[in-house]
């Protein structure tokens, strides 16, 4: 979907959430803690949800929110995020990203 | 023809049961027996007692020496004496039906007979179990009222292979233990590590199952001692706490282990905090769900399926948890050699146990006391 496709190519980590979405919200914190300021894009305010989330899932997001992106490639959903970072591939992936102060 | 009341027929004759009872078990079927043979001088009020071989015998004995022998079981002399054929097959009928009932009645001592067995051997579990210091559902729920609540399957279920899993769980760190006092090889040594390993995998797998059948069951740590749900963190233990246990345990570790130990650890820890505060703020939005509308004035939540979805969240917190520990877990394993991750699963396991020792030594001091 194009505007997937647009939204998810932007500069820097990209996130789709939910507003009422809690695990959101813990993917954000950790971004915080790892010094990134990722880009949201909350998807149940936007008309054009449903799209999005199948979008998302064909991508191959194992739950559409949230899906994080990495230089505009998927990195996946909340699994592959702890995943990565328990495996200390998750900062080097951010690490151009690091913009926020200690 | 005959009529017999079930009043007539004295105790001893049915044996231990209770006459009444045993009637009414057998002796509808009876009645259907005798209607269904369509016979003109046979009316559904006259119920035939037969299951005991003495009365056989009463009735041939009746055939040989008369009606008038047995006045209980015959009534008037008349009908009988009419028709003889009509006696020979009434008898044969309650002969055979008498043979029905006792064998329906040994079938039925039979069923008693097994579940009682398998009673005895349930509740020696149960003992068994108890012991072991854990808590132990008494197949009925009840919550903080001692209302009792229908037990979940998928709970009940969940409980018994919890059960197991400890069994084998102390099997496991006996090994251990045994194994690492001598000389083992690296090959043996490895396979054990890869059971333990998997044996952890296991448990977040029957987890994952409980929590969609009851995750407040799951999160509320009823299904481990009480000492461990002191340290309970989203349905079990503390990833960062697991590390704590572990690393004192560790002989040498090269400069690379070291780095990669520190950096476990922090990633470990940001994760936990990244998870809780996400808990926080679920059960924030959950309150503000419930507080919704006006309290005070008897209405339920205005908007009570978002307080269920919040709810249904859970499920995918306590999964995230486990993944957490499985991550942790799997972390370790890579970043040591054989013999230290044998170690260290032993070390674990032990804490476990013993924090399972000290809720049993702490429920018998609670008793002891009163």
């Amino acid at each position: 979907m194009d505007k997937v496709m647009r939204m998810s190519s932007e500069r820097g980590v990209v996130i789709f959430t939910k507003s009422s979405c809690c695990l959101c919200y813990a993917v954000q914190i950790l971004f915080r803690d790892l010094r990134v300021q990722p880009t949201i894009y909350e998807i149940d305010t936007d008309p054009d949800c449903r799209e999005i989330e199948k979008a998302l899932l064909r991508i191959g997001c194992s739950t559409a929110v949230p899906a994080v992106f990495v230089g505009g490639k998927l990195v996946g959903s909340t699994n592959e995020v702890m995943s990565l970072h328990l495996s200390g591939s998750l900062v080097p992936l951010i690490r151009p990203y690091q913009s926020l102060p200690y | 023809m005959n009529s017999t009341s079930t009043h007539f027929v004295p105790p001893r004759r049915v044996g231990i049961y209770e006459p009444l009872h045993q009637f009414g078990m057998w002796g509808d079927t009876f009645k259907s027996n005798i209607s269904n043979e369509g016979d003109m001088n046979m009316t559904p009020s006259h119920i035939i007692i037969a299951n005991n071989q003495k009365l056989d015998n009463n009735l041939s004995e009746g055939t040989s020496h008369g009606t008038g022998g047995t006045p209980h079981m015959f009534d008037q002399e008349a009908s009988t004496s009419r028709h003889p054929d009509k006696i020979q097959r009434r008898l044969a009928q309650n002969r055979e039906a008498a043979k029905k009932s006792r064998l329906r009645k040994k079938a039925y001592v039979q069923q008693l007979e097994t579940s009682r067995l398998k009673l005895i051997h349930l509740e020696q579990e149960l003992d068994r179990a108890r012991q072991q210091g854990f808590y132990v559902g008494n197949g009925i729920d009840t919550n903080s009222l001692g209302i009792s609540e229908p037990m979940n399957p998928g709970i009940a279920a969940f409980e018994m292979e919890y059960g197991h899993w400890i069994q084998e769980q102390n099997k496991q760190i006996c090994e251990l233990r045994t194994v690492l006092q001598g000389q083992v090889s690296d090959v043996e040594l490895r396979l054990l590590v890869e059971t333990a390993m998997k044996h952890y995998f296991d448990l977040f797998r029957m987890k994952s199952a409980a929590a969609k059948a009851d995750v407040f069951f799951v999160m509320s740590g009823m299904w481990r001692t009480s000492a461990e749900r002191f340290f309970l963190w989203i349905g079990g233990f503390r990833p960062s706490d697991l590390l704590k246990v572990l690393l004192p345990h560790f002989d040498v570790m090269t400069d690379q282990q070291i780095l990669d130990v520190c950096n476990l650890r922090q990633s470990c820890q940001q994760a936990e905090d990244a998870l809780s505060q996400g808990m926080e703020k679920l059960q924030h939005t959950l309150a503000d769900c419930v507080a919704g509308g006006r309290l005070g004035e008897g209405s339920y939540i205005p908007q009570v399926n978002s307080a269920m979805e919040r709810l249904e969240a859970l499920v995918s917190f306590v999964n995230q948890a486990d993944h957490l520990r499985h991550e942790t877990l799997q972390q370790m394993h890579r970043i040591l050699t054989t013999r230290q991750a044998a170690r260290g699963l032993l070390a674990l396991g032990e804490y476990f146990q013993r924090l399972r020792a000290l809720s049993s030594s702490w429920t018998t001091r609670h008793r002891e006391s009163t």
